[in-house]
């Protein structure tokens, strides 16, 4: 297959994703008109186009450098005819599969650390747990409640992509004594440099106590957190990019098992949203890291940009009734 | 001087961490093996699902605690007396991957009691304190 053909695939990709989008919104649209919010679609149509647009989502967040999770919730929620409460659901069961493959090859290769997560883990799942109990609450209370309160994250979460400038090898004079006792320190092969780089971590209790914040949000929006976890990591703790990227992928797995449980107990996980969702999300990532070495992703991180603030403005219209955005 | 290719041994993973993500690979992959065959089962209609497949979209758009009212959901591990249907049968896959993490704490903790590491094995036994508590039920089965 030529090269030029792959280029394109990606602008292909994102081409059917808002096509996928525009059919579900009217869609969306009519059904939430109607009493309690029913569905007048068959069933039949919602798996393979969720399928569909989680395999566009998932091609779209790895050539991005996003998680899934972030981009499924305020899509999804904002575009198809689910409540908020399975969205959220299933936004956790989709980042969750995508942590627990990745996470293996990425502890294998010595790039997450294991000493490094089992910490900042226990205070994430923590507060997870909290974030999603809360949330459900909230929702219980008036869904616009969350609607609101994630599209005001989504777009926190766009400024915080689009200002972040994490550092490839930050400088660690002096390993904190905390970061110490836990092991926080380590060595990797970057096979890209052919040599070994060592690394250490400092301000270990600043970054623990923003963990709390990170388990909350994931916990209470369903996303999945690797758009604060790796700048935590990096930027205030000192781990490098690589270290960071690849141990916040791996956090995933155990922050989002704690509030994924609190979901599933809930009953908030349908299969016949989350399977469809989870099994496109995975493919589009495998087919995404194929297509990373043949495209550019800067011009796709600026479109994911545009459509994270897009989601996070229509979230926020949609919670407080205001119709700007259909 | 040839360039090194190989890493160096200090560089490699440490035992735990290969018996955590060997552990990992076998749960999420059996876990999404499960998912798929479960989900065939599901909409294929095989096995006929507690919820009929045609009136689950009536119910999505209102809230969790509406759906569970409307269709008589349980809450909880009820769903483990349903895995004779369809739809709880993927519960199933779903709880192998809840799991998973779980599991390779467990090796965590034994693993950390034999070196004697108390600073990790307090926080690996919190940790899977944390998970337990969560997938039991107790906080998330309650609710609205």
């Amino acid at each position: 297959m030529s090269g030029a053909w792959w280029r394109i695939v990606p602008l292909l990709a994102l081409f059917a994703f808002f096509v996928v989008m525009m059919l579900a919104g009217p869609s969306a649209a009519e059904s939430l008109e109607g009493e309690g919010g029913s569905s007048t679609t068959p069933w039949w149509v919602w798996p393979p186009t969720l399928f569909a647009f989680c395999f566009m989502l998932g091609v779209v967040a790895v050539l991005a450098g996003v998680g899934g999770g972030v981009l499924y919730v305020p899509l999804v929620s904002g575009f198809f005819p689910f409540h908020i409460d399975f969205v959220r659901g299933a936004g956790l069961m989709v980042a969750l599969a995508g942590a627990l493959a990745a996470g293996p090859g990425l502890l294998r290769r010595n790039l997450a650390s294991l000493r490094l997560s089992l910490p900042v883990a226990l205070v994430a799942s923590i507060f997870s747990v909290i974030g999603a109990l809360l949330g459900l609450h909230l929702s219980a209370l008036d869904p616009r409640i969350v609607q609101v309160g994630l599209g005001v994250a989504i777009t926190g979460i766009a400024v915080l992509l689009l200002l972040a400038k994490n550092t490839w090898q930050p400088t660690v004079t002096k390993q904190d004594a905390v970061g110490l006792a836990l092991g926080m320190h380590g060595t990797y092969w970057d096979y890209a440099m052919g040599e070994t780089v060592e690394w250490k971590t400092h301000r270990t209790i600043l970054g623990m106590l923003l963990f709390v914040f990170i388990g909350l949000l994931a916990g209470m929006f369903g996303l999945g957190a690797g758009w604060a976890n790796v700048p935590v990591l990096n930027m205030v703790m000192g781990a490098p990019l690589k270290v960071s990227v690849a141990t916040s992928k791996f956090l995933l797995s155990i922050t989002d098992t704690s509030a994924a449980w609190i979901y599933m107990n809930r009953g908030c996980v349908l299969p016949l949203i989350a399977v469809p969702s989870m099994l496109g999300l995975m493919l589009g990532s495998l087919v995404g890291v194929r297509l990373l070495s043949v495209v550019k992703p800067q011009l796709i991180r600026y479109i994911v940009l545009v459509v994270l603030f897009f989601a996070g403005f229509k979230s926020i219209d949609k919670g407080l009734g205001l119709g700007f955005l259909g | 001087m040839a360039l090194q290719s190989e890493p160096p041994i200090e560089t490699r993973a440490s035992r735990e961490q290969i018996v955590y993500a060997n552990l990992l690979t076998m749960g999420a992959w059996s876990g999404v093996f499960v998912l798929l065959v479960t989900y065939l089962i599901y909409v294929s209609g095989l096995l006929a699902p507690y919820v009929p497949l045609e009136k689950v979209p009536e119910y999505w758009g209102q809230g969790v605690a509406e759906y569970r009212t409307a269709t008589g959901s349980p809450r909880g591990w009820g769903w483990a007396e349903l895995l004779d249907r369809g739809d709880y049968l993927n519960y199933a896959g779903f709880v192998l991957l809840g799991l998973t993490t779980i599991v390779c704490y467990f090796t965590l903790v034994v693993r950390f009691w034999k070196t004697k590491n108390r600073v990790l094995l307090v926080i690996c036994t919190l940790e899977v304190i944390v998970l337990g508590v969560a997938a039991s039920g107790i906080l998330g089965g309650g609710g609205h």
